[in-house]
């Protein structure tokens, strides 16, 4: 059992378990990849490098920072969250529980370019299985998406209809799937008040509703299941301890929106693990 | 407090309320929904006597959930003099979704 689990090895997760490990905590970062800032060639605005630094450098000096405080970090990608009492966190190679979580996954939102994909959003466009799944038994279930993610929200639907399609909108598939596989990229959603067909490669598929699981689950994922508020710009909500709706659940860096900006989220990284330090000693008492 | 509104009970609950009824489209295997609910009896006492708030499972009540187009959950539609007049899809605070449902 961990004090805190932190999903995102950013500037924010990275700093948040610096903070609790001197707070002598049991932490866990669990890092995927370099996120926005592995993308970033140039940095020339942040605080104390006399010379350009390069985000993936930035990034593997945190890391290492982080290593050599005694951070356990571990390279894999979370898939699910489930939150009683403890935070049970499950990834492609294991599963782990912890009594605080950070969210700290950046910021990605996984919409199609397909034509009227935004017009539908709500309307047989769904983001969660668990969520709606049940609405749609034995209807025609499209699910969108290629890798792991994808495999887990495929498991929940099979609960719910045998007719299911995968579409990898022009990816390329990394699991195996007992269900017909379209690779063409979506080009349009087609329906009336809600969703009834969709375009991909010049064919056109019936399908009553159409799931997202592309790529790896995001913060908003993780929200939309286990119930916690997000705004109208998909940011994840918390009050001014930087935790959630749900106790025990912090968040912070971009995926609470803001400045898009390392300093923002190294200042929220040190916010949320001074209050997940406060809030584990409460628990305590 | 909120009502449990039923395909029985919907005319006279929803559509013919003399005050605008929110009505709040749930389960209970599904999370936000469950997160939602005491945004909503929040409401309902916030705006006591203004507004009605209704609650549909649409487990039991598939009709319901059918005839108004559910798609996702949690879906919540005002009715203000047996009309339809917003839809809102998914969990939020309090202020967003009054302010979505123009209340």
């Amino acid at each position: 059992m961990y004090d805190a689990i932190i999903i995102g090895g950013g500037p924010a997760g990275t700093t948040a378990a610096i903070y609790l490990q001197r707070f002598k905590k049991k932490v866990l970062l669990i890092m995927k990849d370099m996120g926005a800032l592995g993308k970033t060639a140039h940095i020339d605005n942040y605080y104390g490098f006399i010379d350009t630094i390069t985000g993936p450098d930035l990034l593997n000096r945190g890391i290492e920072q982080a290593k050599r405080l005694g951070v356990e970090v571990l390279e894999d990608e979370v898939l699910s969250i489930d939150n009683f009492p403890d935070f049970k966190v499950k990834t492609i190679n294991g599963e782990y529980t912890s009594k605080t979580l950070m969210m700290a996954t950046g910021k990605t939102q996984t919409r199609l370019k397909a034509k009227n994909f935004n017009n539908f959003v709500g309307k047989g466009i769904s983001y969660c299985a668990i969520c709606d799944g049940f609405i749609y038994r034995n209807k025609k279930i499209g699910l969108v998406g290629n890798k792991e993610f994808m495999e887990e929200e495929l498991e929940i639907l099979k609960n719910f209809s045998e007719d299911i399609t995968i579409f990898t909108n022009g990816m390329d598939l990394s699991v195996k799937v007992d269900k017909p596989v379209v690779l063409d990229e979506i080009q349009e959603i087609k329906g009336n008040e809600v969703i009834n067909q969709l375009v991909a490669g010049d064919k056109t598929y019936d399908v009553d509703v159409l799931f997202m699981a592309v790529g790896s689950p995001s913060a908003t994922d993780f929200a939309l299941r286990l119930g916690a508020f997000l705004d109208a710009s998909n940011n994840l909500v918390v009050d001014d301890q930087f935790m959630t709706n749900i106790p025990g659940m912090f968040a912070g860096g971009d995926c609470i929106g803001g400045l898009l900006q390392i300093v923002k989220s190294t200042s929220d990284g040190a916010h949320a693990a001074i209050a997940m330090n406060r809030y584990l000693k409460n628990m305590n008492k | 407090m909120s009502v449990k509104v039923t395909t029985e009970t919907f005319k006279a609950e929803v559509l013919e309320s003399n005050v605008p009824v929110i009505v709040d489209f749930w389960a209970q295997w599904c999370r936000p929904c469950l997160m939602l609910a005491p945004v909503l009896e929040e409401i309902a006492s916030d705006l006591d006597g203004k507004v009605k708030v209704a609650k549909v499972n649409v487990d039991e009540e598939g009709y319901l959930a059918q005839q108004y187009r559910i798609s996702s959950i949690p879906t919540v539609l005002l009715f203000e003099n047996g009309e339809l007049k917003q839809q809102v899809i998914g969990l939020m605070r309090k202020e967003d979704l009054i302010k979505r449902l123009g209340l």
